[in-house]
C-alpha cells in the first residue's frame, strides 16, 4: 500500500462521522436547535424599541385635561396604563419594585395655571436603570402632550394651544439620570457571568465521573445522592461567590457602577442565585450521558439566560411569550435584584418578588436533579 | 440465611431492552470459597455481578447476598461487599493515599487512617503513597484497586476481570493475595477469561448468552464435558489442521502453543480422522485428558451454534 493521500479514506471518515452524528440526538438537535433560537429570539424576541410600557399615572388634578392626557397615553403604543392613582407614594413604590417603567404625575392646579398661562409642568419619572429601555417613549412624550390638548384648548384657550409651551415637561430618568449604559450592562453581567460560570461548572459533575468510569465505583459505595449533590455543589458555592466579588469590585473601582443598596442584602441573593445555577448544571450532569452532551445542554440554557433575561435587551421590549420564557429564567430576577439594589438602593420589601422565584426555581431544581439521580445503573 | 452461603440467589434475570442478559441464573456460593466466574465476552458476567452488589436491579429472581436481601438490603450489601470494577475505576487525578482516603471516608470507617496505612504497607505501596493514582502501571493499579475495595473489611469480594491486562508475575501475586484472604474467611467470586486462574479456583461457573452451561470444581467440568483430546505434536500438524475441522467426528482442532488439539465426543470418529495420519513421518499422535480450555471452547463453540 503506499502512503499516499487518500480520497477514499477520506470519504471513510466522512461517512462515519454522519453515521455517527445521526445517531447522536443532541448533537444534531443542536445544529438545528441553536440558530432557530437565534433567529426566533434576535428577529421576534428581542425589540430595542419597546412598547407597551407598563405606566402608572398620578393624577393630583382630575378633569378634562388630565382624562385627555391619560387617554392620549392609552392611545399611544409606547404606553400602557396599568395604574391610576393620585398617590405619588403609591406611584413611586411601582416604580422601584419596577412594576412600571412610567410615572406621568398631574401635579395639583394643573388645569387652573394651563387656563391662566401660569405654564404649568408635567412630571414624568421614568426607570432610566436600562437607559435604551425607555428612551424612545421618552422622546415621543412632549409631543404627545401637545397634542392630546390641541382639541381641549378652543375658543378662548385658542391662543394656549399656539402659544407654545403652554405646559412643561418635565423629565426625571430616576436611578440612573445621566443614562450610563455601563451602569445597566456592568450589574447584568454579573448575572451572566454567573450563570454561565456555574452551569457550566457543575454540568460536568457526574458526566466527568460516568466518563471515566469512577461513577461505577461511586455507586458500589455507601454514598447518598444528596450527599453527593451537596459535595459536588459546594466547592462551586465557594467559586461562585469569588467570581461575584470580583465583578463587584471591578464594577465599582472599575466603572464606577453606584451601590446604594445593602451588599449583605445582594450577597445573599447572590448566594441564592449562585445555588440555583448550580442546581440546574448538577440536573444537566444527571441527565447527560458523557460531558459534550452535557456542555451541549448547558447551551441551550444559556443563550435565552442571556437574550431574554433582560440583559442584552429590554424586558418590557419583548413579546409576552419571550416575558413569560425569561420569567421563568432565574437570571432575570437576578438581574432585577441586583439593578434594584445598586442602582434603587432597594431593601428586601422591594425586592421581594425577584427573591422568592429565585427560592422556588432552587427548590425546583434541585429536586429534580435528586429524583433523575440514579442510585443504579439501570 | 442458607446455612453457610455467602451467595444465594436463584432465578437472577436481567433484561436490556429486548435482549436477556441474564437468564435467571442460580449461584450458591459457600461462605470462604473462592469461585471462578467464566464465559465468553458479553455472557453476562459483569450484569450478574453487578445484580450481586445491587448496582443493577433484577427484573426478576430472589436471593441473598451475605443473609441480605438482594432487592430490599441493598445498602447493607453495598457495605458489606467489596467490588472491584473491570475497568480501573478509582479516581486518576487523586494520589494513592487520596484515593484510599476518601474510600475510608465513604465508608466512614473510624480507624480510617491506621486502616489506610496497614493496607498501604501490606500491599507494598508506602512509598509510592503521594503518586497519582493516574500514572501507575497496569500492575500497580490493579493493586490499588484491591487494596481500596478491601479497605472496609467486606465479607464478600467481588471481583470482575481484575487480572485483565496485568502481566503474569503481578497476576501471580495478585492470586497469592486472593488465596491468603480466602484462608481469613473471605469469600471471592472473581470472574476472569485465563484458565490457569480459573484452575485455582474452588468451583467454576461457565456462563453462556446468559445462561449457566457448565458448573462444578475443573475436575468435574471436564468431566462432565465428556471429551476426548489427541495432541497432534510434529512438523505436519499446522497444514492438517484445515483438514482435520471438516472431518465428522472433530469438533474442533485448535492450537496450544505448537501443539495441536483435537477434539470431540465420539471417540471413534476422532480414531478414524486421525488414523491415516498416525504413520505420517515427524508426527506424534496421543490421548490426552482434556484441559479445562478445551472444554470451554466446546462449550463457546456448542453455545454459539457454531458447533457441528
Amino acid at each position: 500500500m503506499s502512503d499516499r493521500f487518500s480520497f477514499a479514506r477520506v470519504l471513510a471518515v466522512l461517512g462515519k462521522e454522519f453515521i455517527q452524528m445521526r445517531r447522536d440526538r443532541l448533537t444534531l438537535g443542536m445544529i438545528v436547535g441553536v440558530p432557530m433560537m437565534q433567529i426566533f429570539l434576535f428577529g421576534f424576541a428581542i425589540n430595542v424599541n419597546p412598547k407597551h410600557l407598563p405606566t402608572a399615572v398620578s393624577i393630583s388634578d382630575p378633569g378634562v385635561f388630565s382624562d385627555s392626557i391619560v387617554a392620549a397615553l392609552a392611545n399611544s403604543s409606547y404606553f400602557e396604563i396599568v395604574k391610576a392613582t393620585n398617590s405619588p407614594v403609591v406611584a413611586r413604590r411601582l416604580l422601584a419594585e419596577g412594576d412600571v417603567s412610567f410615572i406621568v404625575e398631574i401635579p395639583a392646579n394643573f388645569s387652573r395655571d394651563l387656563v391662566r398661562g401660569a405654564e404649568p409642568s408635567l412630571l414624568v419619572e421614568s426607570d432610566a436603570t436600562d437607559p435604551a429601555a425607555g428612551s424612545n417613549a421618552t422622546a415621543a412624550l412632549s409631543q404627545l402632550f401637545t397634542d392630546a390638548l390641541r382639541d381641549d384648548l378652543k375658543g378662548p384657550l385658542a391662543a394656549r394651544a399656539v402659544a407654545t409651551p403652554a405646559f412643561d415637561v418635565i423629565i426625571h430618568p430616576l436611578y440612573n439620570p445621566e443614562a450610563i449604559t455601563q451602569y445597566n450592562v456592568v450589574p447584568g453581567l454579573l448575572a451572566v457571568i454567573l450563570t454561565m460560570s456555574m452551569v457550566l461548572m457543575t454540568c460536568l459533575a457526574l458526566t466527568r465521573e460516568r466518563e471515566r468510569g469512577t461513577y461505577e465505583n461511586l455507586l458500589a459505595m455507601p454514598v447518598k445522592p444528596l450527599e453527593l449533590m451537596r459535595g459536588k455543589i459546594a466547592r462551586n458555592i465557594i467559586l461562585g461567590w469569588i467570581q461575584g466579588v470580583l465583578v463587584l469590585l471591578i464594577a465599582k473601582f472599575v466603572f464606577d457602577v453606584p451601590m446604594i443598596g445593602s451588599l449583605p442584602l445582594l450577597g445573599i441573593c447572590l448566594l441564592l442565585f449562585i445555588t440555583a445555577n448550580l442546581a440546574v448544571g448538577y440536573t444537566f450532569s444527571t441527565i447527560a450521558q458523557n460531558q459534550l452532551q452535557a456542555m451541549q445542554m448547558t447551551m441551550f440554557f444559556l443563550l435565552p439566560s442571556i437574550l431574554l433575561s433582560g440583559f442584552a435587551f429590554p424586558f418590557r421590549g419583548m413579546p409576552e411569550w419571550a416575558q413569560w420564557i425569561g420569567e421563568a429564567l432565574p437570571s432575570t430576577h437576578f438581574l432585577r435584584v441586583v439593578r434594584g439594589v445598586l442602582l434603587k438602593g432597594n431593601g428586601l420589601a422591594e425586592i421581594w418578588p425577584d427573591t422568592w422565584p429565585l427560592i422556588l426555581f432552587l427548590l425546583v431544581a434541585g429536586s429534580l436533579a435528586l429524583l433523575r439521580f440514579r442510585r443504579t445503573l439501570d | 440465611m442458607a446455612q453457610g452461603l455467602a451467595i444465594d440467589v436463584h432465578g437472577l434475570t436481567k433484561r436490556f431492552g429486548q435482549k436477556i442478559a441474564v437468564n435467571g441464573i442460580d449461584i450458591a456460593v459457600p461462605d470462604g470459597q473462592v469461585w471462578g466466574f467464566l464465559g465468553p465476552n458479553g455472557s453476562g458476567k459483569t450484569t450478574t455481578i453487578r445484580m450481586l452488589c445491587g448496582l443493577l436491579r433484577a427484573d426478576a429472581g430472589t436471593g441473598t447476598c451475605l443473609g441480605y436481601d438482594l432487592i430490599t438490603q441493598s445498602d447493607a450489601i453495598k457495605r458489606a461487599v467489596g467490588y472491584m470494577t473491570q475497568k480501573f475505576s478509582f479516581w486518576e487525578d487523586l494520589s494513592i493515599r487520596e484515593n484510599l482516603d476518601f474510600v475510608a471516608r465513604m465508608y466512614q470507617l473510624a480507624d480510617g487512617r491506621a486502616k489506610i496505612d496497614q493496607t498501604l504497607d501490606r500491599l507494598g505501596l508506602r512509598k509510592r503513597q503521594s503518586q497519582l493514582a493516574g500514572e501507575l502501571s497496569g500492575g500497580w493499579k490493579q493493586r490499588l484497586a484491591l487494596a481500596a475495595c478491601m479497605l472496609h473489611s467486606p465479607r464478600l469480594l467481588l471481583l470482575d476481570e481484575p487480572t485483565a491486562g496485568v502481566d503474569p508475575k503481578a497476576r501471580r501475586d495478585f492470586w497469592d493475595e486472593i488465596h491468603r484472604l480466602s484462608t481469613e474467611g473471605l469469600t471471592v467470586l472473581v470472574s476472569t477469561h485465563y484458565m490457569d486462574e480459573a484452575e485455582r479456583c474452588d468451583r467454576i461457573v461457565y456462563i453462556s448468552l446468559g445462561n449457566i452451561v457448565a458448573r462444578g470444581t475443573v475436575a468435574e467440568v471436564i468431566e462432565q464435558s465428556k471429551l476426548f483430546t489427541f495432541i497432534v505434536e510434529g512438523d505436519g500438524a499446522r497444514v492438517m489442521a484445515e483438514h482435520l475441522r471438516s472431518l465428522p467426528g472433530v469438533e474442533f482442532a485448535s492450537f496450544f502453543g505448537a501443539a495441536l488439539h483435537v477434539s470431540g465426543r465420539d471417540r471413534a470418529a476422532l480414531e478414524q480422522a486421525l488414523a491415516p495420519h498416525r504413520q505420517q513421518p515427524g508426527l506424534a499422535i496421543h490421548e490426552a485428558v482434556p484441559s479445562l480450555e478445551d472444554v470451554f471452547i466446546q462449550l463457546q463453540e456448542e453455545n454459539s451454534g457454531n458447533a457441528p
